[in-house]
């Protein structure tokens, strides 16, 4: 049992949080927020020439660097910490994710290739108008069609949907229902004229889009996998995405631990600074205990999706890892984030100060992929039912 | 990263769930589950015989040195060995204040002739040990010692007075290390010696404390002119309070996975009591569970962490700063929900006067995990402090 970064996973994260402490900055991060893509190309590009991060954990055989979860993890937790603009989640986390469990060797060749490239972003949309992490969520319909497919409904909450270059739709049959039906397409949008709409949402740092699909046709060699039965891996990627996505929620409340922390040390009032009294200690502490537990949550979930991608003992752990990690980091982000801008005092409620975009990120990553009750209905299911 | 156990390792595991399996029964059988905190005035004399039982087979002080009578198990057997030890349900250890403070104590600072004296009878179980450091003065503020000891020219011992207070075992226990104050006009952390104090003699009384459970585990001890002999001061006087601390990293939360084996046993027997009576479909009820049960994964996963992630300084690592505030909070609230699971039927107590059921005890004894040991409220000033650099309050 070593339950610690190795040197060079260490490594990676180093070099991580070295380069966006450089290109992320707030003034970076306000611009992007202000962008209608919502994240600078230039930059992007960068991390995929220089950082080759879009590739972490892309089999080498398809192109990538063929490293695993803990290392993506370790990325995502900068990436939190640093709020970066870029469409690495919704690529990487999402896309690839879906496209390793539910694409054929060949459509893996075609779309990891170009992802690894640089030249193609992804993501998925799963969820209609109401939003939500069960099957019952997708509401978006698919019927076959002479050789094909026709897609109908809408799918919403599309992370970087109006950017991205292949959007992966998940879809269940007309007439079908629970986890019955589900079908995953891959659906490149240079091709197809696809209805698609910006979601102005709180948090500006992560644009969404919903679709909208009228009669919308796909080829039949636009399925991914098997038709009707992609729920099973649907979810396994849900999983895996939400893991990463702690991984970014503990690194945003890591950073306000930092942020709050410092600022109180500089802060003097009645004489002293502030963070010499003990009703600022004990918040900072109580900060610390919740970025503490979270990150051995998010660790520990990132080896069991090491195990669940590649095989191993911990698989079977994944969906329980996922939910744990997922219920104490987005709980954990938004109290950190409160209290972050208690202690800032006056400032914390400003635009100038950066507190407020962490406090908007906390909560827009709390409701996406099943908030922190969801995820303990769902841990309450298996221990009681 | 890698979380599995070697082969060797789940062989050991075998090993000792098999020595537990096949000695915990007949006389020891009613202790399984028993004796734990909150339970620790239950069947003594035959914990006594149990903690026997475990030294016949070597399961005793596993983690010391073999030069010493442990086994000198790696950090994973030691784990492997506490959380089987839980697993089985075996009963509160008798012996853990010596095999887990006493004794490494006086490995990492006695001398040769307190190690030969003191040493063999914790290894056999026969030796009790209790702890003398808390007083009426000096609870969270510890170094506020006035206990006092003199050193008799003529009798050629330490003469001890005054008071300790919150001693678990103590009318149990065969010795007893105490920190007292050698130089009386020190203050603080100077000035303290640290003490190995045989409690059978005219000088000490044992009064127990009723606790909030109508039980008492702890114990004020009184010193009226209690002798201790020369060599039975822990280095120089004036060293205790560098001893009495010199301990506090060593442990590195071996035994925590062990602490935390005993509380999935608590959590699974609020499951099987909310699956009975129904509260199990109570969706408040449904959260509570499943946020403890989560909570406690997390637990499971800091001591990982804490047991890899060694600074090799003696220093300890975030994780390992956040431990007892963790564990305290969280089985407060596990005792909260385990009576209100139960509705207005936890309220009724066993039998007259006050017998408690198993889960009214939990409820109540777990008031003192968030004081004891380092106050929610020390332990967050410690967090800020060493874990943050943030700034102590200034002096009175």
């Amino acid at each position: 049992m070593d339950f610690v970064f190795t040197e060079e996973q260490q490594m990676i994260r180093d070099t991580a949080e070295s380069f966006l402490a450089e290109v992320s900055t707030s003034e970076a991060v306000r611009k992007a927020m202000a962008s209608d893509t919502g994240f600078d190309e230039a930059l992007w590009q960068q991390i995929c020439a220089e950082m080759y991060w879009q590739a972490i954990h892309i089999p080498e055989e398809f192109g990538g660097m063929g490293l695993g979860y803990v290392e993506l993890v370790a990325m995502m937790e900068q990436m939190g910490r640093y709020l970066l603009c870029a469409p690495f989640y919704s690529t990487v986390c999402l896309g690839v994710n879906t496209l390793l469990l539910a694409a054929s060797d060949e459509q893996k060749a075609e779309y990891l290739a170009a992802i690894c490239e640089g030249s193609l972003t992804a993501t998925l949309a799963y969820c209609g108008a109401r939003g939500g992490r069960t099957a019952d969520a997708i509401t978006a319909t698919w019927r076959e069609d002479g050789d094909g497919f026709v897609l109908n409904g809408d799918s919403s909450f599309v992370v970087d949907g109006m950017t991205a270059g292949l959007i992966l739709v998940a879809a269940r049959g007309e007439g079908s229902s629970g986890e019955e039906g589900i079908s995953l397409f891959a659906v490149p949008v240079d091709s197809s004229g696809l209805e698609r709409k910006a979601q102005p949402m709180l948090d500006q740092t992560r644009k969404m889009a919903s679709l909208s699909f009228n009669n919308f046709k796909l080829s039949a060699a636009s399925l991914l996998g098997e038709s009707g039965k992609a729920w099973p891996v649907l979810d396994k990627v849900l999983d895996l995405a939400s893991i990463a996505l702690a991984a970014e929620q503990m690194g945003g409340s890591q950073q306000l631990l930092d942020s709050t922390v410092e600022y109180t040390k500089e802060r003097v009032q009645f004489n002293r600074p502030i963070a010499s009294f003990q009703s600022i200690k004990h918040k900072a502490a109580d900060m610390m205990l919740r970025v503490e537990a979270a990150r051995s949550a998010v660790y520990y979930a990132a080896c069991v999706a090491d195990e669940a991608l590649q095989g191993g003992g911990l698989a079977d752990e994944l969906s329980e890892a996922a939910s744990i990690a997922k219920a104490y980091c987005s709980d954990a982000y938004f109290k950190n984030a409160g209290e972050s801008i208690q202690m800032h005092g006056g400032v914390g409620f400003t635009w100038e100060y950066d507190v407020h975009l962490y406090f908007k990120r906390a909560k827009g990553s709390e409701h996406m992929l099943g908030n922190a009750a969801f995820h303990r209905e769902r841990l309450a299911g298996v221990i009681l039912d | 990263m890698k979380l599995s156990f070697s082969p060797e390792d789940e062989k050991f595991r075998e090993e000792i769930a098999g020595w537990l399996k096949a000695n915990l029964t007949g006389e020891f059988e009613k202790l399984k589950f028993r004796g734990g905190p909150g339970d620790e005035h239950t069947y003594p004399d035959e914990r006594v015989k149990w903690e026997q039982k475990l030294a016949e087979g070597k399961w005793t002080c596993v983690g010391w040195p073999k030069e010493y009578g442990g086994r000198g198990l790696s950090i994973e057997q030691q784990v492997i060995f506490f959380e089987e030890y839980a697993r089985a349900g075996a009963p509160g250890r008798m012996g853990h204040i010596g095999e887990g403070l006493a004794g490494p104590t006086i490995i990492a600072f006695g001398s040769e002739h307190q190690k030969q004296k003191y040493l063999p009878g914790i290894v056999a179980g026969t030796e009790l040990w209790c702890q003398g450091y808390s007083e009426p003065g000096a609870g969270s503020d510890l170094a506020n010692v006035k206990t006092k000891a003199r050193f008799d020219e003529a009798k050629g011992k330490w003469i001890l007075n005054g008071q300790k207070v919150w001693t678990s075992l103590a009318h149990e226990s065969h010795y007893c290390f105490v920190i007292a104050r050698t130089d009386p006009e020190s203050k603080a952390h100077k000035g303290l010696g640290f003490f190995l104090v045989k409690m059978d003699q005219p000088g000490i009384t044992v009064r127990p404390i009723e606790q909030i459970t109508g039980t008492s585990e702890f114990n004020e001890v009184f010193f009226d002119d209690a002798e201790c002999d020369a060599e039975d001061i822990v280095g120089e006087p004036g060293d205790g309070w560098k001893v009495a601390m010199g301990l506090l990293g060593y442990e590195r939360g071996v035994s925590t996975l062990g602490q935390q084996m005993a509380f999935q046993n608590e959590l699974d027997e609020v499951v099987k009591v909310a699956k009975e009576n129904g509260a199990a479909k109570d969706p408040v009820i449904r959260q509570r569970i499943a946020d403890l049960y989560l909570r406690l994964k997390i637990m499971r996963y800091n001591s990982m962490r804490m047991l890899s992630d060694d600074a090799g300084d003696g220093s300890l690592q975030k994780e390992a700063l956040i431990y007892k505030l963790y564990w305290a909070t969280w089985h407060r609230e596990l005792g909260e929900l385990a009576v209100d699971v139960q509705g207005e039927m936890g309220q009724v107590i066993a039998a007259e006067p006050y017998e408690l059921t198993r889960l009214q005890s939990l409820y109540l004894f777990v008031r003192s995990d968030t004081i004891y040991g380092g106050t929610n409220q020390v332990q967050r000033n410690i967090i800020a402090e060493r874990g943050l650099g943030m700034p102590k309050e200034p002096k009175w």
